[in-house]
């Protein structure tokens, strides 16, 4: 009975203002904004011929963008972590870097790598890296001093001290790092399809904005929320798998059981 | 911890005066970098001038009155959309977060609508609005609202369950409730939501303008990159980062 | 008998910004194979730095530490370590089986022999039952049951214990104590235990090595005379107890007084 409360809860809203919007737009005659089952039936035609060719590559890109700032964002923040002098020595500069807002640099990259999907993937690891390799240092930084004592004892060390200690002990920082890296990559997806691109999601949205093809543009745009939204759970996921320890650690320790 | 500790602790991170000194020089060591690489030909000039030529490029910019108009502009769009997002996202956020029944009606949408990347509005805005100033709020608008929203909504749901019951208990007013007992707890909420949503505010207002070609800052640099100034178009870089980090401090 | 652990002449001088602070001035003492040797001393008397330059984690000023014949210059092997800080000496992101097995993984322990090693350690520690729990699930005085049982696992010829128990309460404090001195007892171990409870130092140690106030030196080496049989109750309320325990109250007492006047 409860979970079926939870549930209408959870429904009733969405529910309600799917509703609302189809109802008020049933017979719109406005341009801009159609009703919605034309913006729902010009879903599939719109995207189902584009999902295997041009437009899965945005996802692609994007994935491989990602990976490639998270990789280099725990690699570099784990040794300026781990040692104060180079770490005084970088981090100013690095604070400078990170607050380059990311759209600005799709410009000059675009000038050094031109037109591919190499400007594509490299937008997105400028932008995305910074939070990463920002929140990996503090992470590694904050490390538990008795902890890292204990493996010196116990003569942890090298790849397992790697594993074991420091990617661990650091993994809810990094992981905040992700999660903003994250919503920072899909913007500059879809930016760097729009400025750079001849193909790609943003750009096609784009297009069919430029050419008046309003069903097509809003169908496109109900896409890319929902995008947003499915690699928003599953990071969620991935969350709620690595950090299990971290919730179970703090629960106790903010009071509420 | 012991005294002994401590001071281990601090001779182990280098003093603040030095770690200012090692910091500058990194600085001035990137500084460095940036001009010796264009000048060995590691990468062409073309793309990466020295940065004694972005200096140069710079000096010149601030002389131009354009620059000072672009450089209102972005302002005018962050602030304006900042200031909408932040009234929206407070006034929302009590009220979702003072009344329980409602915050649960009201969560399971604004996980939905929250990750929807605001760059997706880009061709609403263009549509609705044109390269104007309404387009770059809209989209500032949209993105720095959420974070604000999350953070006021936290804010009201941590008051202490016994300064709730005191302020009941002792018949306060409205305003003394808010005063004392709102106002506290929520501020560093808001202070983080303000950081948050002032960041992607900035972000939002360069995209408008460089995508949608609104008068800012970021149409200045897509502009320059259009027509080959390259070290004014890092000058311009700079000058968005530098507000950025002004507006972080 | 030549000593399993020798601490010769350890000195130890902070170095901080334009000050030093002299933590330990001269330290001597040893212990014999198959020992328990407790050192107490006041708070703030140096005795976490005693510990962690014995077990080579700091690296003293001056004077040496030799385990067996060899001098210590960063963690020995055969060495294990129990800390005072048991919730943060556990790794939270392993269970509680995983913590007792990971320096055995280091170790490259046959798969086998592990699992033996680390169910035998469990189980003489009371935990035969909570393997797969997370150290944040349990108390505090479990959570010190599995470093220790960490440690016994690991099979040192020398185990330190910094002030294992401070952070327990009362009862379970008791319980650990004995716990530890059988462990001692079935395996034959050397160990160097750490307390400020000068009423713990007597009831554990065959010997207690009593420390003065900061900058520290050794005040007296004292041996315990009780019987090895030791019990909570009976042994507390012996006569030779009380007046051991008041020789190194009135130690201390006075060493305080000096340093303060």
């Amino acid at each position: 009975m409860a979970r079926l409360r939870q549930l209408a809860l959870v429904l009733a809203l969405p529910v309600a203002l799917l509703a609302l919007c189809w109802l008020l737009l049933a017979d719109s005659t406005s341009f801009y904004a159609p009703p919605l089952r034309r913006i729902l039936a010009a879903f599939g035609p719109t995207w189902a011929p584009r999902w295997a060719s041009e437009d899965a590559s945005s996802i692609a890109l994007l994935v491989i963008g990602y990976a490639g700032a998270v990789v280099a964002g725990v690699g570099l923040g784990i040794p300026l972590g781990a040692r104060p002098r180079l770490r005084a020595v970088f981090e100013p500069a690095l604070e400078l870097f990170r607050a380059i807002p990311p759209p600005a640099l799709v410009p000059a990259v675009k000038l050094v790598f031109g037109w591919g999907p190499a400007t594509n993937v490299l937008v997105i690891v400028s932008g995305a890296v910074w939070p990463v390799l920002l929140n990996t240092i503090e992470g590694v930084r904050a490390i538990d001093e008795v902890l890292a004592d204990t493996c010196r004892c116990y003569g942890i060390t090298g790849a397992r001290r790697l594993y074991v200690l420091v990617l661990r002990a650091a993994s809810p920082q990094i992981i905040t790092g992700m999660r903003q890296a994250l919503s920072i990559a899909i913007i500059l997806m879809v930016i760097s399809d729009m400025m750079v691109g001849s193909s790609g999601l943003g750009f096609t949205i784009l297009e069919f904005q430029r050419g008046f093809s309003i069903p097509e543009m809003w169908s496109g745009i109900l896409l890319l929320g929902g995008l947003g939204v499915v690699l928003s759970l599953v990071f969620r996921g991935f969350e709620a798998v690595a950090l299990r320890w971290y919730h179970g650690l703090r629960r106790p320790q903010r009071g509420d059981a | 911890m012991t005294p002994a500790a401590a001071t281990r602790r601090r001779a182990r991170s280098p003093a603040l005066a030095s770690r200012a000194v090692l910091g500058t020089l990194g600085l001035l060591g990137v500084g460095a970098v940036l001009e010796v690489i264009p000048r060995t030909g590691l990468v062409s000039p073309r793309y990466l001038p020295p940065s004694s030529e972005i200096a140069v490029a710079l000096v010149r910019e601030a002389a131009g009155a354009a620059f000072w108009r672009a450089l209102l502009d972005t302002a005018i769009g962050w602030a304006l959309g900042l200031a909408i997002a932040v009234v929206a996202g407070v006034v929302l956020g009590v009220v979702l977060g003072s009344v329980r029944a409602l915050r649960a009606a009201t969560a399971s949408t604004i996980e939905f609508l929250r990750p929807i990347p605001s760059v997706a509005l880009i061709p609403v805005a263009v549509l609705l609005f044109g390269a104007q100033l309404r387009s770059v709020l809209l989209l500032v608008v949209y993105a720095a609202f959420w974070p604000m929203l999350l953070q006021v909504i936290h804010g009201v749901a941590d008051v202490d369950p016994v300064a709730r019951d005191t302020a009941l208990s002792y018949r306060f007013t409205a305003w003394a409730k808010i005063r004392y007992v709102l106002w506290p707890t929520g501020l560093p909420y808001i202070m983080t939501g303000l950081r948050l949503s002032a960041a992607v505010a900035l972000i939002l207002a360069i995209t408008a303008e460089l995508v949608i070609g609104a008068p800012g800052l970021g149409k200045e640099i897509g502009l320059a990159q259009a027509s080959s100034a390259v070290p004014a178009m890092y000058a311009l870089i700079l000058v968005v980062t530098s507000v950025r980090l002004e507006a972080a401090a | 008998m030549t000593p399993l652990l020798d601490v010769r002449h350890v000195r130890k001088v902070y170095d901080g910004h334009g000050r030093t602070v002299e933590a330990i001035r001269d330290l001597s003492f040893s212990c014999a194979p198959g020992e328990l040797v407790c050192i107490v001393g006041p708070s703030g008397a140096g005795k976490t730095t005693l510990l962690k330059c014995v077990a080579g984690l700091l690296a003293p000023t001056g004077g040496e530490v030799v385990l067996g014949d060899v001098r210590v210059d960063g963690p020995p092997p055969g060495m294990a370590v129990v800390f005072q800080e048991y919730g943060r000496s556990l790794f939270p992101w392993l269970t509680a089986w995983d913590n007792v097995a990971l320096p055995l993984r280091q170790r490259r322990t046959p798969p086998g022999e592990l699992r033996r090693l680390v169910d035998g350690a469990l189980g003489e520690v009371g935990l035969a039952d909570v393997h797969a729990a997370y150290p944040w699930q349990l108390s505090g005085g479990m959570q010190q049951r599995v470093a220790i049982a960490r440690a016994i696992a690991y099979e040192p010829r020398i185990l330190l214990m910094d002030e294992p128990f401070a952070a327990v309460d009362a009862q379970t404090r008791a319980d650990l104590e004995d716990l530890t001195r059988s462990l001692w007892r079935r395996h034959a171990m050397t160990i160097l235990f750490v307390t400020h409870d000068i009423d713990e130092a007597v009831y554990m140690g065959q010997r207690v090595v009593i420390l003065s106030a900061s900058p520290t030196v050794v005040l007296e080496d004292l041996a315990i005379d009780l019987p090895g049989e030791r019990d909570q109750l009976a042994t507390r309320s012996t006569p030779r107890f009380a007046e051991l325990r008041a020789r190194v109250y009135a130690r201390i007492q006075q060493a305080k007084q000096r340093s303060t006047t």
